[in-house]
């Protein structure tokens, strides 16, 4: 029994058909961490990635090396870090909050990247003619380098998506149920493996096909007529 | 003769230990259409792109239109332009490029638009009005739906000269217009500019190795070396009988590649 309901191990049909409510909470979460890895990647990549562009080196280094040690490092060690020491200084999350947040931050030093190339990608002279135009910094960045940068940002952002809910069963070594946790819960319980983990492939193919189709329907929808893309 | 609307006054421009500029003295009157001739790398475009404000100076003064460019009047003499002064020299210019730089995800209208609606401050209707205008000028009425990448590079320079001119500058730099087209083309690029050089009021920088057409429409011709103007005149006197050797090699290389 996991989550309050029964397996039935009568049959290898009825197994498969009693457990999968338990691994679809199992899904559930798998999908929730993916979710709010994939934002706080976003959202802090884009930090890092506007940081290391700042002109000042006092702020741009730290932040250039802050990303090199987030890729150059294993997901396992940021994740035991906020695990095992942010409580030592007071900060205590719930597991899934801790993990959520380690992929984020492990992810953020990846979509830096990807920022940093879809701007770097506009040619140079889109600024030049926007300067030379007269419009704002402000305005050149919405107006002309944005929207070329994020036909090129968007299709390697969903592979990321793809890549984090890969990731997410390493949060399982913080107790997270995510979906992998919960099959290896019941094989420990039932000695049988087999049905849940095969059940856990399948649905996690399911899974990423699902989300790269969802990538790949929002960047048929990325209003980039004109704009050459390589 | 008026005050001129641009004066440099001894500007050096470097890259790093390469001197593109070398104390250059250059100035041109209102109204006057200049072109610059000379061998690649000799800081033709370096002077236009410091004009527009695209490539900061290492030394020297530049006065357009009665004011210092790159430095503001302070209580101690010159100090460095702001970012206010140079949005309020930038005003008085337009560039048109090489390579067009055509904003590729907007249509023409677009383009033509965008500047006079968020910088003039135009309404949408009036930033139409004034668009559709400048192509019919450039002979691109049809074309206002269009996106850049389905026009000729003709069809798309003309665009970028009337955006350019949507502005309304005082002063046009063209830094060679017509080296990116291809030889059917230029023709009708070199039309628009010209039907532009007959306009008493507007000033004109033409960067280009189109002799002929320097001919027609310049004022006067200046020669680019190493950073410096070797020589200058009207166009009949530096095409017919230059006075420096290097001006002649040059002309002999451009007129008569072949040989
Ligand atoms: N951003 C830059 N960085 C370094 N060197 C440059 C840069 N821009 C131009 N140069 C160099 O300055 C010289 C003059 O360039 P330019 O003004 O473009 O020459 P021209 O237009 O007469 O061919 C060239 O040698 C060129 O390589
Ligand atoms: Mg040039």
């Amino acid at each position: 029994m996991l989550f309050g309901i029964e397996w039935d191990t009568s049959t290898s049909w009825a197994f498969a058909w009693s457990i999968l409510p338990i691994l679809l909470r199992g899904m559930v979460v798998t999908i929730q961490a993916s979710l709010l890895g994939f934002f706080v990647a976003l959202g802090l990549g884009l930090l890092l990635a506007s940081l290391k562009g700042v002109p000042l080196k006092i702020i741009a280094w730290p932040a250039a090396f802050i990303t090199e040690f987030l890729r150059d490092t294993p997901l396992l060690i940021q994740l035991f870090f906020l695990y095992y020491v942010l409580p030592d200084y007071g900060i205590v999350l719930p597991a899934f909050l801790t993990g959520a947040l380690a992929l984020g931050v492990q992810y953020s030093a990846y979509t830096a990247e990807v920022y940093r190339a879809g701007i770097q990608a506009v040619p140079r002279g889109q600024k030049e003619a926007a300067r030379a135009l007269n419009l704002s910094e402000r305005l050149t960045f919405i107006h002309v380098i944005l929207p070329q940068a994020v036909v090129r940002i968007v299709p390697a952002m969903g592979n990321y998506l793809v890549s984090i809910m890969k990731d997410v069963p390493v949060l399982s070594v913080v107790t997270v149920l995510e979906m992998l946790n919960v099959a290896k819960i019941i094989g420990d319980r039932t000695f049988n493996y087999l049905i849940p983990l095969t059940m856990v492939g399948a649905l996690y193919l399911l899974l990423t096909l699902v989300a790269a189709w969802g990538v790949r329907v929002l960047d048929t929808r990325l209003p980039k007529r004109g704009i050459p893309l390589k | 003769m008026n005050e001129p609307i641009i004066r440099c006054e001894g500007v050096v421009k470097r890259f790093g230990e390469l001197t593109v500029l070398d104390h250059l003295d250059f100035t041109v009157d209102p109204g006057e259409k200049v072109t610059i001739i000379g061998p690649s790398g000799s800081g033709k475009s370096t002077v236009l792109r410091v004009l527009m404000t695209l490539e900061r100076i290492n030394e020297g003064v530049v006065y357009v239109d009665g004011e210092p460019l790159w430095h503001e009047q302070g209580a101690k003499g010159l100090e460095p332009a702001s970012e206010a002064h140079l949005r309020k020299m930038r005003q008085k210019m337009g560039m048109v490029f090489q390579h067009f730089n055509l904003f590729p995800h907007m249509t023409v209208l677009r383009n033509l638009t965008e500047a006079p609606r968020y910088v003039l401050g135009l309404s949408p209707r009036e930033a139409r009005q004034r668009a559709e205008e400048l192509l019919e000028l450039v002979g691109l009425s049809d074309k206002a739906e269009a996106f850049p990448s389905q026009l000729s590079g003709g069809q798309q320079q003309r665009v970028a000269i009337a955006r350019a001119l949507a502005m309304r500058p005082k002063i046009m730099l063209f830094d060679e217009p017509t080296s990116a087209l291809d030889p059917e083309l230029v023709g009708e690029v070199l039309r628009v500019i010209r039907s532009l050089a007959e306009e008493h009021e507007l000033t004109m920088l033409l960067v280009t190795h189109e002799m002929d057409f320097a001919r027609r429409i310049s004022d006067r011709v200046c020669f680019f070396d190493q950073g410096r103007i070797l020589e200058q005149g009207p166009p009949e006197e530096i095409f017919s009988s230059p006075k420096e050797q290097r001006t002649r090699e040059f002309l002999h290389a451009v007129l008569h590649p072949e040989e």
